[in-house]
């Protein structure tokens, strides 16, 4: 798609659209619209930057319309997701859409990123009135052909009807006439009734599908360019340690090697350049076996102390000291808890995981005549330009970004340390292509990590059984002031602003590891604590988890969050834990030696989520057998086909964290998994049955890369107490045979 | 070395150390990049391929090891029956999420289909626990298996 210089534009305070002519006939159209300020900085807590929201739509002669998908697709199937809702307003029908996979352009089209189950709950309107806009002019464009009003015209599948004189015809046969009209006011457009979509709420096939299932080549690591070589990088076996020297020539004569590049970083391993030695081949496995041949000697001593035993021995001692901090402080609860009828106690810990996702971190670049090409997997690849300035130098002008499909995110790909590297080496052999793939084991000794937590609750429960305080302190790392990346709390979790008495507060303790998002961060931990934490406050007011869940959360409204915190609705919470209690027949224990069910409730990334799990344990084994999701994340499910398979991967996803066996340790800084046998995923045998309603309240739809993870920890975890009367308070879990 | 290869029903001469595995030979020396890197040791199955209709890993398998077995890939599999039955039945109910692992899964499903052409879901778990989704699209992998296989399959078991 390449508009024609813009010829008209329709602007009103909020919004700019603009219509041209298509190359080759047909109407162009896109919209700018600004938003308050940056979701993902809001997300992240980073000062709100302008930002704008651009949806591209374009209607060629011969009917084909074209939709640009401007964000990465990792999975979530957002490349086929917002296309629909475009589609579905421009009363188009399906099989004439085509997607276009943008590359990287702030100007042209604001943030592009995937991150926090974000792009639906903002593209929701925006994409619909994009779609609108855009069937008004066609419509506009029709009447005028026919000398009939707009309003005697309706539409279908791509058509446009006048039914008093039973004449029709297609977008295409209009598109460069609407093309010349002035685009309507976005605000302004009408949208659909929801009953009358018929593509939003279908199940639709992902646009790549049939590409995978042929093998085409549309990941990262597929990239082929002319002439390309393919590079390792070696970095130093623990975080943060530097170059002292390596075997270059040894490495250099070893079979296909072409270069080797010993690297000096920039210091800030964590979100710069780590120092390393590059070795580039022509195969990729021939690069990875010189590295053998490099005997390099690392000064490591930047991260001694750094073990797991240490970060374990630190919490327990700041445990006992008492919190640091205070995050917040509602009520008395020092004093409730002193005249509770019922006082609760228990410690909870989880600890690092990587996010392991199946595609390697890679990266291609071409550095030549000072500009920069990179094709990168990058969950947040306009993050990747502003780090490639500032550890290398280049300017974002400089540089050209294509994004490709990625093998997998889960927060991983937020960090671009590995486009970093792929620049580095690139620009030390210009004019020749350079394909940086990390090994499996590279990629799992250099994660930004889930970091591991410590909790220590204490709850008090009145003589009528009412939760009346919590406590939390939560240790947790950081450099005294700020905590580590993710490794923050969430203030807003409940059972705060439900109980009058409530303190969460906090100790820190330094790490040189680096420490990332990972699918739905912050809440994939803190859900585990806290609700299987509640399920020990529940059985000691001789009720369960869902009744005392709705006794807390009381009757239905909004509880604000602190800060710009998304409120809290009681009403969508208690929806959804009611909707669970009934499919899962709640209240019927399943038959069997030492099985049960647990059950659990979240809010994460604007979605309510509750989780019912049935799980039976032998000697120290755990089956699941199965699991059951109510979850509410508005009106709409704009794609049943992509929406049901994440609610089932997260599902699956936290099981793995949970049974598999996956912890991340370090000694001194040096992490001791490598590789799937040490660390676990989860295989076809651990998926269970599982069973999804979707509770849908009047909300505009939100995000669901996320929501659907954190109960079905807790859930499973306090099944396995059910069912043994042991608790789980660590994972990954590892019982004791009997 | 000089290797000769029947790859996808044709020969194609490679030059390169007889150690070098399979895996980087249709990657990086025949641009077949359909067959995929995701462990380098044989536990993830993101490489499999069909020898002589087997299903195996190409990254332990070294090409001096290959000799006059037929290779298959996922480029050609649907060119079998088979193949092509997998093929539409992964899009029927759309199995992926990211898609990085689902080439691997295929051919791990095709060579199995080819020994038992009605499996049961014990079979199904056993022939396919060598391959890992980390998106965790196994429901739907084991329901494309059942479909190919001529299997009637419940709505929501396909959900």
């Amino acid at each position: 798609m390449s508009p024609e210089p813009m010829s008209r534009a329709a602007m009103d305070r909020r919004t700019v659209l603009k219509a041209s002519l298509l190359a080759g006939g047909g109407l162009a159209l896109e919209a700018l619209i600004p938003l308050p300020a940056s979701a993902l900085a809001a997300a992240r807590g980073e000062p709100a930057a302008p930002a704008a929201l651009s949806a591209f739509v374009s209607v060629a002669a011969d009917g084909v319309v074209t939709i640009v998908s401007k964000n990465p697709e990792i999975g979530q199937g957002i490349k086929t997701s917002l296309p629909m809702i475009v589609a579905d307003e421009l009363d188009c029908d399906w099989s004439q859409v085509r997607i276009s996979q943008a590359d990287v352009d702030q100007a042209r089209y604001g943030e592009q990123y995937a991150g926090g189950s974000t792009a639906t709950t903002r593209d929701w309107l925006p994409m619909r009135q994009t779609g609108a806009a855009a069937r008004a002019m066609l419509l506009q464009a029709a009447a005028k052909r026919w000398r009939v009003r707009p309003a005697e015209l309706t539409t279908a599948k791509g058509r446009i009807f006048h039914r008093a004189s039973g004449r029709s015809l297609g977008y295409g046969e209009v598109a460069s006439a609407a093309a010349a009209l002035p685009p309507p006011d976005l605000s302004q457009v009408p949208l659909k009734d929801p009953s009358q979509f018929t593509i939003i709420g279908q199940r639709v096939v992902g646009i790549d599908s049939a590409r995978i299932v042929r093998g085409a080549p549309i990941f990262g690591v597929d990239t082929r360019l002319p002439g390309m070589l393919y590079a390792v990088y070696e970095v130093a076996p623990a975080y943060g340690g530097r170059l002292v020297k390596a075997d270059v020539e040894a490495a250099r004569r070893a079979p296909g090697v072409r270069h080797v590049i010993p690297i000096v970083g920039n210091g800030d391993y964590d979100s710069g350049l780590a120092d390393g030695v590059a070795i580039l081949a022509t195969h990729w496995w021939l690069a990875n076996e010189a590295r053998a041949q490099l005997a390099v000697q690392w000064d490591l001593s930047a991260a001694k102390g750094h073990s797991s035993s240490v970060y374990r021995a630190n919490a327990e001692a700041a445990i006992a000291k008492g919190p640091q901090s205070d995050l917040r402080v509602d009520g008395d609860a020092a004093g409730q808890l002193a005249s509770a009828a019922k006082r609760v106690a228990a410690r909870y810990d989880y600890p690092f995981i990587a996010h392991a996702p199946l595609e390697p971190q890679n990266c291609a670049a071409r550095f030549s005549d000072g500009k920069l090409e990179i094709w990168a997997p990058s969950q947040t690849p306009q993050r990747g330009l502003a780090a490639l300035e500032k550890a290398l130098g280049i300017a974002p002008a400089n540089v050209t970004l294509h994004l490709t499909r990625i093998g997998g995110g889960f927060g991983r790909r937020l960090m671009n340390d590995y486009m970093i590297q792929a620049a580095a080496i690139a620009r030390a052999v210009p004019g020749v292509p350079v394909q940086l793939i990390w090994s499996r084991e590279d990629d799992m000794r250099r994660d930004y990590y889930r970091p591991g937590g410590w909790h220590s609750f204490e709850a008090g429960v009145s003589e009528r059984g009412e939760l009346v305080a919590f406590t939390d302190h939560f240790v947790t790392f950081g450099d005294g002031k700020t905590t580590a990346r993710a490794a923050g709390y969430n203030t807003a979790m409940p059972p705060a602003g439900l109980v009058p008495h409530l303190r969460y507060s906090q100790s820190m303790m330094p790490t040189v590891i680096n420490t990332g998002a990972l699918r739905a961060p912050g809440s994939n931990a803190l859900a585990f604590a806290s609700q299987s934490f509640l399920d020990e406050v529940a059985y000691a007011a001789d009720t369960d988890l869902p009744r005392l869940m709705l006794a807390t959360l009381g009757e239905p409204r909004e509880v604000a969050a602190p800060g710009n915190g998304v409120p809290f609705d009681t009403g969508r919470a208690r929806a959804v834990i009611a909707r669970v209690v009934e499919i899962s027949d709640w209240a019927q224990e399943p038959a069997g030696p030492q099985r049960a069910k647990g059950f659990a409730f979240y809010f994460s990334h604007r979605g309510y989520f509750a989780e019912v799990v049935d799980a039976s344990v032998a000697g120290s084994e755990v089956t699941v057998h199965k699991v059951w999701v109510a979850g509410d994340i508005g009106s709409h499910i704009v794609n049943p086909m992509g929406a049901e398979n994440q609610v089932r991967g997260a599902v699956i996803d936290g099981l793995a964290q949970a049974l598999a066996g996956q912890a991340i340790e370090f000694v001194d800084g040096a992490v001791q998994q490598s590789n799937f046998h040490d660390f676990p995923l989860a295989r076809m045998p651990l998926a269970p049955e599982i069973e999804i309603a979707w509770v849908r309240s009047a909300k505009p739809p939100t995000g669901l890369g996320e929501p659907a993870l954190p109960p079905v920890i807790p859930a499973l975890a306090n099944a396995i107490f059910a069912a043994t009367g042991t608790r789980v308070r660590s994972l990954p879990i590892r019982l004791r045979s009997a | 070395m000089g290797y000769r290869l029947d790859i996808n029903g044709t020969v194609r001469e490679v030059e390169v150390p007889g150690e070098m595995p399979l895996l980087w030979v249709l990657r990086d020396e025949l641009g077949l990049v359909g067959t995929k890197y995701g462990c380098g040791k044989g536990y993830c199955g993101a490489c499999t391929v069909h020898l002589d209709g087997a299903a195996v890993r190409s990254c332990q398998l070294k090409v001096e090891s290959v000799g006059a077995a037929k290779v298959q890939t996922i480029e050609h599999i649907g060119t079998s029956a088979t193949g092509a039955r997998l093929q539409r039945a992964w899009l029927e109910i759309d199995v992926m999420q990211c898609g990085y692992c689902q080439a691997g899964q295929i051919m791990s499903a095709c060579a199995l289909l080819g020994r038992s052409t009605r499996p049961s879901d014990a079979e199904i778990n056993a022939a396919m626990s060598g391959n890992i989704c980390r998106c965790g699209c196994y429901h739907r992998i084991r329901s494309a298996i059942r479909i190919a296989a001529g299997f009637k399959e419940e709505a929501d078991h396909v959900a």
